[in-house]
C-alpha cells in the first residue's frame, strides 16, 4: 500500500505527526530522518529490534530528549518539547517499561503527582473523588487510598493509565505494556486499550510479541537502525513480511533443534527444599542436554535455580556435580563449579551501568585474566573482542559505559559476562525476555549452539514454544514442586509432549479447562 | 568440546576498542581540573608569599594533612562502595587514649605503636560486624559508634590529659625520615600508601569488584563478589589506618585530650569527594583524592601564611567543596543534554 491510499484510508487529520526528525550520541546515530503520524481512536504499533530508534522516539516525544532536527507537531501546530512537563501539557502521556512511580504513596497522589486539585493545598477530597471516577472508568479492582506498593504490576499499569486519563492524554505510549503480565491481565490491559481507542484516542503500542501487535494494531511503523524502513496498516501485512523488514533479513522462526548426543548426568538434585517457596525439588541434566523449566510467574521457578547458584540457602536437599557433592553457600561456589546463573531482571541483578562495556564482561571471571596478581588489560580486551562480537554488540567502543547503549545491548552484555566464566552448565532465566525477534533467534541458536559444545543448559521460560522448540526435556513447576516432566516426543495422554499437556501441568487444572 | 568464549564470529558492527581521543574530554576529566586546581594554588601561593616553596616550609605543611590524607583513601574506597565510615576521628580518639595509657604505663614505642594500631584495628572490625550483619546503613552504625568511641575517651579522661610518652615514639612524629628532600614520617607512609591503594584499586581484580559492588550491589552477588566479606574488610581496615593516625598524631603533638583529632571525619569525607569519588559509588580514583588533598592542604598552608584566620579559611575550603561538586554537574548538563 502507498502512502497515498493510506491517506485515503485515515480520512481524519493526524493526531501527533513526526517530521524529519534526527537524533545522535556520541559514536551513535540513534534516528535518522524519521517521520510518521498517528491518528485519533487508532493504535499504532511501533516495531523494530533492539536498538532500532524506538525508546528514542518515545523520549522524544515524552520530552525527555531534544531532537538534533526535524520537529514534532501536534494538533497542527509545531511544538518543543524541553522537559516531561512539556509533553504532559500537549497531551501526551507514556507508559514505561519500567513502571517509574512512588511505592510509598497511595494510588490518587500517583495519578495527580504533580497536579494535584486545589490551590496552594491539595483538595484531598476532590483528589480522592476523582482519583476513584478515572479508575472506575477503566473498571479497576482496586481503591484510591491503596499504597502503591500493595498493587500487582498488571495494577501499576492501570494506574499509569488512570494518570494518562487524568491529563485527558490525547496519545498514550506503551512501552511493552505486557512484558510482565499474566494473560489473563493481558486481556485486561486490551480491553482497556479498546476503550481509550473508541474514546477517540491514540496510541502508540510497543511490543516484541508479534500476536499482540496483529490483536492490538491499526495501523505499523517498523524501523531499523534509526531509519524507518516502512508503515502501513496491519491489516494489510504478514508477520514474515514485519520479521524481513525489522531485520533486513528473513529470519527462520521455527526452532531448529539440533541433534546433539546427549551425555553423562553432570547435575543431580535431590529433595531440594527451601522454607517458603519451593519444596521437594528433584531432577537430573545431562551434558549436552537442554532442560526447560515451565511454570506460571510466581510458580518458583528462579528461586529453585537461584538457590542452586548459590543466592540463597535450602534448608533440605542435596546438589552434586559430576558424581560429587556441592556444598555451595555463595555464587562464588557455584562459579568455580563450572555453573552460570544469567538471571531473569537483567538490569537490576546483572548490569553495571557506570562501569564499561569491557569492565562489564570481564566481572565475573576477574580471576583468568590476573598476570602476577595484577589484571592484563589485553587479556581482558581479547576476551571483550571474542564475547561481545560473538553476541553482536552494538557499541561505539568497548571502553563505552554500559548505561550509554540501548536496552538490548546491555543485556547481550550481561550475558557475555556469564559466558566469560566457561561454564560447564549455564542456567538461563527468561534469556529472550523483552528482546526482538532477530535478536531471539540469535539467543535460540546460540542456546543450541552451547548444547552443542558440550554445555549442560536449563533453560527458564514462560514462553510455551520457546521452551518446546527447544528443550530436550521440560519439567514443569506448580505452586513451588515439580508438577510434571516431559520427554521430548514421548508420553500419552496427560504425560504426552503436548502444549496442551504441558500447560496443564503448569495450572495445576485438569487438561479441558486450559484448552482455550 | 571446543571452548565457547573465544569462538568468535563475525559481528554485525565494527566496534572500536577505546574512545575517540579528544582534548575536550582529556581536559573535562575531573583529575585534569584537580590538576589545574592545584596550579592555580601553587603559582597563586608563590606570588602572594615569598616562604611558600621552602622545601622546609612545605614539609612542615605537610604535617597539618598527612595523617587524614592517609586516612582518606581508604575513605575513598568505602565510599566507593556506598558505604562510609563517620567514626573515624572517634577512632583516632580513642586509639590515642589506648596509646596515652600505655606511655603513662610505661611502654617503649613498638608497644605504643601495636597497641595504637590493634585498638583501631578492633573498632574498624566492630563496625563492618555490624554493618554487615545489621543491615543498618553505614552512616547510621558509624554515627552510633563514633559517639561511643569517643565517649568512652571522654568518660575516662574528662578534662585531663595524657603527656607521659617515651622520647623515641615523640621523635617519630617530630622529626623527619630523610632529611633531603625533608619528609617527615606521615607524608612518607602517605605516599607509600597512596601507591598500594591505587595499584590495588585500579589494577587489581579485588580493586575492579569494588566498582562492581559501589556500581549495583545485587548484580555484584550474581557475578560471585563476596560483598559483605568485601565491606568487613574495607571498614577493618579504616579502623587499622585510624589507628596508624593516632599513632602518627599522637606522637606529633605529644599529648591526648578527649577532644583530639575532632571534627576530622569531615576533612577526609572533603578530600574524597573533591577527589572526584561519587557519593552515589562506582566511580572514582585515587590518583583523584590524591591531587585533592595537596589542593587542601596547600592551600590552607598558603591562606595561613597569609594570616587568614582558620575560621575564614574553613569557609573558603567548603565553598570549594561545593563548587567542585556542582561544577561537573552543571558542565555535564550543559554539553550533553540526551
Amino acid at each position: 500500500m502507498t502512502l497515498e491510499e493510506l491517506a485515503a484510508v485515515t480520512t481524519s487529520q493526524p493526531v501527533l505527526s513526526l517530521s524529519h526528525v534526527s537524533k545522535s550520541f556520541p559514536g551513535v546515530r540513534a534516528l535518522h530522518d524519521v517521520s510518521f503520524a498517528l491518528y485519533p481512536g487508532q493504535v499504532t504499533a511501533l516495531i523494530g529490534e533492539n536498538g532500532a530508534g524506538k525508546s528514542t522516539i518515545v523520549k522524544i516525544l515524552t520530552g525527555i530528549y531534544v531532537p538534533d532536527e526535524g520537529h514534532i507537531n501536534v494538533g497542527g501546530k509545531v511544538q518543543h518539547f524541553s522537559s516531561p512537563r512539556d509533553s504532559w501539557a500537549a497531551g501526551i502521556a507514556a507508559i514505561h517499561q519500567e513502571t517509574v512511580m512512588f511505592d510509598e504513596l497511595s494510588v490518587a497522589e500517583n495519578i495527580f503527582m504533580g497536579h494535584m486539585p486545589g490551590g496552594r493545598l491539595i483538595d484531598w477530597r476532590e483528589t480522592k473523588s476523582r482519583a476513584r471516577e478515572l479508575l472506575a472508568r477503566i473498571e479497576a479492582d482496586f481503591d484510591a487510598d491503596a499504597p502503591l506498593k500493595t498493587l500487582s504490576v498488571a495494577q501499576k499499569h492501570m494506574v499509569e493509565i488512570t494518570r494518562a486519563l487524568s491529563h485527558d492524554a490525547s496519545v498514550i505510549i506503551m512501552d511493552e505494556p505486557t512484558a510482565a503480565l499474566s494473560r489473563h491481565e493481558i486481556d485486561e490491559l486490551f480491553r482497556i486499550v479498546a476503550q481509550l481507542k473508541a474514546e477517540g484516542r491514540s496510541i502508540i503500542f510497543i511490543s516484541h510479541k508479534f500476536d499482540e501487535i496483529f490483536r492490538l494494531s491499526d495501523r505499523w511503523v517498523c524501523l531499523r537502525d534509526g531509519e524507518k524502513v516502512g508503515e502501513g496498516m496491519t491489516s494489510d501485512v504478514s508477520e514474515p513480511d514485519l520479521v524481513r523488514l525489522m531485520v533486513g533479513r528473513p529470519i527462520d522462526q521455527v526452532f531448529p533443534k539440533r541433534d546433539i548426543p546427549i551425555g553423562d548426568t553432570i547435575l543431580e538434585v535431590k529433595g531440594l527444599t527451601n522454607a517458603t517457596e519451593f519444596a521437594d525439588i528433584s531432577f537430573t541434566l545431562r551434558k549436552g542436554e537442554i532442560l526447560g523449566l515451565y511454570g506460571l510467574v510466581g510458580a518458583g521457578r528462579s528461586e529453585v535455580m537461584q538457590c542452586v547458584f548459590g543466592m540463597s540457602q535450602a534448608t533440605r536437599g542435596t546438589v552434586m556435580m559430576e558424581g560429587k557433592a556441592l556444598t555451595i553457600h555463595e555464587p562464588i561456589d557455584a562459579i568455580r563449579a563450572g555453573i552460570s546463573y544469567v538471571p531473569e531482571d537483567r538490569q537490576d541483578q546483572g548490569a553495571f551501568l557506570p562501569l564499561g562495556i569491557r569492565e562489564n564482561i570481564t566481572m565475573a571471571s576477574l580471576a583468568g585474566h590476573v598476570k602476577s596478581f595484577l589484571l592484563s588489560g589485553a587479556s581482558e580486551r581479547t576476551a571483550t573482542h571474542a564475547l561481545g562480537g560473538r553476541l553482536s554488540v552494538k557499541a561505539a567502543h568497548w571502553e563505552q559505559v554500559l548505561g550509554e547503549l540501548s536496552g538490548g545491548n546491555q543485556q547481550k552484555v550481561v550475558i557475555a559476562k556469564w559466558l566469560a566464566t566457561k561454564p560447564k552448565i549455564i542456567i538461563l532465566d527468561e534469556p529472550t525476555k523483552g528482546i526482538d525477534v532477530g535478536s531471539k533467534a540469535a539467543v535460540h541458536d546460540f542456546i543450541g549452539e552451547l548444547a552443542e559444545e558440550g554445555l549442560a543448559v536449563i533453560l527458564v521460560s514462560s514462553e510455551l514454544p520457546e521452551i518446546m522448540g527447544l528443550s530436550d526435556r521440560v519439567i514443569v513447576m506448580h505452586e513451588g514442586r515439580i508438577a510434571a516432566q516431559f520427554e521430548r516426543g514421548k508420553g500419552t495422554g496427560a504425560a504426552a509432549w503436548s502444549a496442551e499437556a504441558i500447560v496443564a501441568a503448569a495450572t495445576g487444572g485438569p487438561l479441558q479447562e486450559h484448552a482455550a | 568440546m571446543s571452548d565457547p568464549s573465544i569462538q568468535a564470529t563475525a559481528s554485525r558492527y565494527t566496534v572500536a576498542d577505546r574512545a575517540p581521543r579528544k582534548v575536550s574530554t582529556v581536559l573535562l576529566r575531573w583529575e585534569s581540573i584537580l590538576v589545574m586546581m592545584l596550579a592555580a594554588v601553587i603559582i597563586g601561593n608563590t606570588l602572594k608569599s615569598p616562604y611558600f616553596l621552602d622545601p622546609f616550609n612545605l614539609a612542615d605543611a605537610t604535617y597539618n594533612f598527612s595523617e587524614k590524607a592517609i586516612m582518606a583513601l581508604i575513605m575513598a574506597l568505602l565510599i566507593l562502595v556506598r558505604e562510609i565510615d563517620l567514626s573515624v576521628a572517634a577512632i583516632v580518639a580513642l586509639s590515642s587514649l589506648a596509646i596515652g595509657y600505655m606511655g603513662v604505663a610505661g611502654y617503649g614505642p613498638f608497644a605504643l605503636i601495636v597497641t595504637g594500631l590493634a585498638v583501631g584495628l578492633l573498632c574498624g572490625a566492630f563496625n563492618g560486624f555490624l554493618v554487615t550483619r545489621s543491615g543498618v546503613p553505614s552512616i547510621v552504625i558509624t554515627i552510633g559508634t563514633m559517639s561511643l568511641y569517643r565517649g568512652i575517651a571522654q568518660v575516662s579522661l574528662g578534662d585531663q590529659a595524657l603527656t607521659a610518652y617515651p622520647q623515641r615514639y615523640l621523635d617519630l612524629g617530630q622529626s623527619y625520615l630523610l632529611d633531603w628532600p625533608p619528609t617527615p614520617l606521615s607524608f612518607f607512609l602517605f605516599l607509600v600508601l597512596a601507591v598500594c591503594f591505587a595499584v590495588f584499586l585500579h589494577k587489581t581484580a579485588a580493586g575492579r569488584q569494588l566498582f562492581a559492588i559501589g556500581a549495583n550491589p545485587v548484580a555484584a552477588r550474581f557475578s560471585g563478589i563476596r560483598v559483605d566479606r568485601i565491606r568487613l574488610i574495607l571498614f577493618t581496615i579504616s579502623g587499622l589506618l585510624a589507628g596508624l593516625g593516632a599513632v602518627l598524631l599522637t606522637a606529633r603533638i605529644g599529648v591526648m585530650r578527649p577532644n583530639i583529632a575532632l571534627g576530622w571525619e569531615l576533612d577526609i569525607i572533603t578530600m574524597v569527594i573533591l577527589g572526584g569519588v561519587a557519593i552515589s559509588g562506582g566511580v572514582g580514583t585515587i590518583g583523584g583524592v590524591v591531587l585533592a588533598v595537596f589542593v587542601l592542604g596547600l592551600a590552607t598552608f598558603g591562606l595561613a601564611l597569609m594570616n587568614v584566620p582558620g575560621i575564614v579559611i574553613n569557609v573558603l575550603l567548603g565553598l570549594l567543596l561545593i563548587i567542585s561538586i556542582a561544577a561537573p554537574i552543571i558542565i555535564r548538563g550543559q554539553s550533553g543534554r540526551r
